[in-house]
C-alpha cells in the first residue's frame, strides 16, 4: 500500500499537472443515498492558486463531492490525497485539520449566536483559564471584517439579525481566518447583489494569488467562467468531463451541463455522453 | 454621556426615548426587566390581597420571603439545566422521576448501608450519601444521553419513557415505603431544621464577597474592552449597574437576616449553647439557608458555564444551527450525552435538598416536578424551538411559578384552584412573551 500516488495516473493529471503536485486530489469517488448514486467514481484534483469552477445543474453531485472533501458525508468509496499524502477525512474536523475550508451554500451559521461566536465556532480562542476568551475573538473578527467588510458594525448581534451579504462576509471571514490551503465556495453568490458579487470575485483572486487552491461549485456557468482556470462538469452524478477555461467556449461548457457532451477541448469523464 | 463611546449608535437611533437610551446604555435586557417587573406585581398583588382578606399582609414578610426562597430551590436547581437542555433543542421529562429514584438510593443508602456500617451519625454519611446521589445521576442523565445522542432515539421518547421507568424503580428499590429520618448533617442541605442556614455574618460576609465581585467583574471587563479599543459602556451605565447589584445583594442578605429564629426554638437554641436569654427574648437571624444557597451556587455555575466555556457556546450554537456545529467539526453527540449526565447530576442536587427538607426519602418524591421545572423554563423565556434561553431567567421563572403557589397557599385557595391558575399563567406567560419577541422583531 503506497501512500503516494505515483502508481497509477488518471487522464486529467496527465493533461493538466505540468509536473506540479495537486494540493487536493479526489480519486474514484462514491456515494450513494439509499441506493441512488449521488456522486458515482468521480476524480478530480486541485493545484495550488488554482480555481477550479465545479458545474452542473441542482441534484448532479456537486455540492455533494466537495462535501465528501470537506468532512460533512463520508463516501463509500474512493480516496482522497492532500499534497500527495493519502488523507483520512471522516468529518468537518479532519477536513480543517488538513487546511481544507469550507463556505456552505446555506453559510451554516449559527443565527443565534453572534459574528465572533460564528467566526470561532469550533476553535474558540481561550484565557489562560481554559474559559472564551470573548475579547480576543471579537478583536479578531473586527480585523478580518473590517477587511471584508469594512462598514459591518454590528458585532454584538446574532447573525440571523444581519443582511445576506453581511452573513456572507461572516462565512467568508471563517474559512479565511485559519490560513486555509483548499477553499470550498459552494454558490458564495447566490444570496448576493451585484456589488457583493463584485467583492466576492475580488477575494476569490486575492485568495488565489496567496497560493491557496479554490473550488467554486456554481449551477450558473455566468458566475464562474472568468474568474477559473478550469472547469470540471458533473451530471448525474458522474463527472462529464474537465477542461482549461481557454480550451472551451461557454457553449461547450452549456452543452456539458445541460446534455453531458464532452467537446474537444476537454478530458472526458466516466459521465461522458458517448458519442 | 459626555463619554458617550458607542460607536455602534446608528444615525436613525438618535431620536430615541430616555428609557432606550438607559437599555442601550447599560446593555440591560428587556426581557428580564419585564420578569423581575411581573415578581414585583405577584408579590405586591398577593401582599394587598392578603390585607384585603385576612387583616395582614404576610406575604411580603422576611419568614414567607425566606421560605419562599428555600421552596423554591429544588425546581430552581434543576431549571439551570434544563434551559440548556432546551435551548440544545431537547426536552428532559424524566426530571421528576430522577429525583424520586435518586432520592430513594440516597435514603436506602444511609439508612441500611451507611448508617448500620459507619454507626449512626457518622460525619462521613452525609457526604458519602451526597456522593452516591451525584454519581447515580451523572450515569442516569449519561444513559438517557446515550439513547438520545447514539442510538439516535428522540429525548421526548427517551425521557417520558424515564418518566415512568425510574418512578417505577423507585418503588422497587424500597417496596413504597418511606425511609426516615435522614442523616442529621445531610437533612441541613434542605433548610428544613431551623438551624440549617448560615447565620447573620456569615451571610454579611458572603454577600460583601459577592459585591467585591460584582464590582470586579465589571471593572476587569471594561479594562479588557479598553485594551482592545471596543466601545465601552457610559461611565455612568457601568456604575449604574455595580450599584444596583450590590443593592440588590446586601438588600437580599438583609432580608433573610430579619426573619429570626421563632422564640421557642431560640430558647432551646440558647440553653443548648449556654447563651443568656437577654430580656425580651433572644433574636437569633436566620441569614441564607443551605439550600438557598446550593441553587445560588448551581446557578452561577451552570452560567459560567453556559457562557464562558465552550461547552456552553457549543450547547447554543447547536440549538441555533445543528448543522452548522456538526459542520464546525463540533462533536454534537458527545456534547448531547455530556448535558443530559449533567442535568442528572443537577436532578441528584435536588434530591438532596427535596428529600433532606422532607426528611425522609419516599417514592412519591418530586411527581410532576418536570413539569414545573419545564414550566419555570418556559416562562424564563427559554424558547421551546431551541437556541434561546439564560439560567437566571429561568431561576426568575422558578420564583414566579413558586411565588404564585405559595401566595395562593396563604390565602387558603384550594390545591385545585392552584393548579388551574398556575397552569394558565404558563400559558399566558407564553402569550405575552409571543407578543414581545413579534414587537421586538
Amino acid at each position: 500500500m503506497s501512500t503516494t500516488m505515483t502508481a497509477h495516473t488518471s487522464p486529467t493529471i496527465q493533461a493538466f499537472s505540468e509536473g506540479r503536485k495537486p494540493l487536493a486530489e479526489m480519486r474514484d469517488i462514491s456515494i450513494a443515498f439509499g441506493g441512488i448514486k449521488a456522486v458515482d467514481h468521480a476524480s478530480l484534483e486541485l493545484y495550488e492558486g488554482e480555481v477550479v469552477a465545479l458545474l452542473g445543474h441542482n441534484g448532479a453531485g456537486k455540492s455533494t463531492l466537495i462535501k465528501i472533501l470537506s468532512g460533512a458525508y463520508q463516501r463509500d468509496n474512493g480516496e482522497i490525497f492532500i499534497n500527495g499524502e493519502k488523507a483520512t477525512i471522516d468529518n468537518p474536523r479532519d477536513a480543517k485539520r488538513y487546511g481544507i475550508e469550507t463556505i456552505y451554500q446555506t453559510l451554516a451559521l449559527a443565527d443565534n449566536v453572534d459574528a465572533a461566536a460564528n467566526l470561532f465556532l469550533g476553535r474558540e480562542l481561550r484565557t489562560k483559564w481554559g474559559t472564551l476568551d470573548d475579547v480576543a475573538m471579537e478583536a479578531a473578527t473586527r480585523e478580518v471584517m473590517g477587511r471584508l467588510n469594512p462598514n459591518f458594525r454590528r458585532f454584538k448581534e446574532p447573525v440571523k439579525k444581519l443582511s445576506g451579504g453581511q452573513r456572507q462576509s461572516v462565512a467568508i471571514a471563517r474559512a479565511i481566518h485559519f490560513n486555509a490551503n483548499i477553499l470550498i465556495m459552494d454558490e458564495p453568490t447566490a444570496a448576493l447583489g451585484p456589488q457583493e458579487t463584485q467583492q466576492v470575485a475580488d477575494l476569490t483572486l486575492e485568495l488565489k494569488k496567496q497560493g491557496i487552491g479554490i473550488f467554486l461549485i456554481s449551477h450558473d456557468i455566468h458566475d464562474v467562467f472568468d474568474l477559473a482556470d478550469r472547469v470540471a462538469v458533473m451530471k448525474n452524478g458522474r463527472i462529464v468531463g474537465t477542461a482549461r477555461v481557454g480550451d472551451v467556449t461557454k457553449d461547450e461548457v452549456l452543452g456539458m451541463i445541460i446534455l453531458g457532451k464532452c467537446p474537444p477541448g476537454a478530458i472526458p469523464g466516466p459521465g461522458a455522453l458517448a458519442s | 454621556m459626555a463619554s458617550g463611546t458607542d460607536k455602534s449608535a446608528e444615525p436613525a437611533m438618535v431620536q430615541e426615548s430616555a428609557f432606550q437610551r438607559f437599555l442601550r446604555a447599560t446593555e440591560l435586557d428587556t426581557r428580564l426587566l419585564g420578569m423581575v417587573g411581573a415578581l414585583v406585581l405577584i408579590w405586591i398583588g398577593f401582599h394587598l390581597a392578603g390585607i384585603w382578606r385576612t387583616g395582614n399582609g404576610i406575604f411580603l414578610s422576611p419568614r414567607n420571603l425566606w421560605i419562599l426562597l428555600v421552596q423554591t430551590s429544588s425546581i430552581a436547581v434543576m431549571t439551570t439545566g434544563m434551559v440548556m437542555i432546551i435551548v440544545m433543542r431537547h426536552i428532559d421529562l424524566s426530571v421528576g422521576s430522577l429525583l424520586g429514584v435518586i432520592a430513594v438510593i440516597m435514603g436506602y443508602a444511609q439508612v441500611y448501608v451507611l448508617g448500620p456500617w459507619l454507626g449512626v451519625g457518622h460525619p462521613a454519611i452525609w457526604i458519602l450519601t451526597v456522593l452516591i446521589g451525584l454519581g447515580a445521576g451523572a450515569l442516569l442523565g449519561a444513559f438517557h444521553g446515550y439513547l438520545i445522542a447514539y442510538a439516535g432515539i428522540p429525548s421526548f421518547i427517551v425521557t417520558l419513557g424515564g418518566l415512568i421507568v425510574w418512578r417505577g424503580a423507585a418503588w422497587a428499590v424500597i417496596r413504597g415505603e418511606t425511609v426516615a429520618p435522614m442523616d442529621e448533617r445531610f437533612e441541613l442541605l434542605g433548610g428544613g431544621p431551623f438551624y440549617a442556614s448560615i447565620g447573620a455574618t456569615a451571610s454579611w460576609v458572603l454577600g460583601v464577597i459577592i459585591c467585591v465581585v460584582i464590582v470586579l467583574a465589571i471593572r476587569s471587563g471594561r479594562q479588557s474592552r479598553q485594551k482592545f479599543n471596543f466601545p465601552l459602556r457610559p461611565i455612568w451605565a457601568e456604575n449604574f449597574l455595580g450599584v444596583v447589584g450590590c443593592l440588590l445583594t446586601l438588600g437580599t442578605v438583609w432580608l433573610v437576616n430579619s426573619y429570626y429564629f421563632p422564640p421557642k426554638l431560640a430558647n432551646d437554641y440558647a440553653e443548648a449553647n449556654n447563651i443568656p436569654i437577654p430580656e425580651g427574648g433572644l433574636m437569633i437571624p436566620h441569614g441564607f439557608a443551605i439550600p438557598v444557597l446550593i441553587a445560588a451556587a448551581a446557578g452561577i455555575i451552570m452560567t459560567f458555564v453556559a457562557v464562558r466555556t465552550r461547552f456552553g457556546r457549543y450547547i447554543y450554537a447547536i440549538g441555533g444551527n445543528p448543522e452548522a456545529a456538526e459542520l464546525a467539526g463540533i462533536n454534537t453527540k458527545r456534547i448531547t450525552l455530556l448535558m443530559f449526565s449533567i442535568m442528572g447530576v443537577l436532578a441528584a442536587v435536588s434530591a438532596c435538598i427535596s428529600s433532606a427538607r422532607l426528611n425522609a426519602a419516599s417514592n412519591a418524591l418530586g411527581q410532576f416536578d418536570e413539569l414545573y421545572v419545564i414550566a419555570a423554563t418556559v416562562i424564563g423565556g427559554t424558547s421551546l424551538a431551541g437556541g434561546v434561553g439564560t439560567i437566571y431567567g429561568a431561576i426568575l421563572g422558578a420564583l414566579v411559578m413558586q411565588s404564585l403557589q405559595s401566595g395562593m397557599t396563604l390565602l387558603n385557595f384550594d390545591s385545585a384552584y392552584k393548579d388551574m391558575a398556575v397552569g394558565s399563567v404558563l400559558v399566558f406567560a407564553v402569550w405575552l412573551d409571543q407578543l414581545y419577541r413579534r414587537r421586538t422583531n
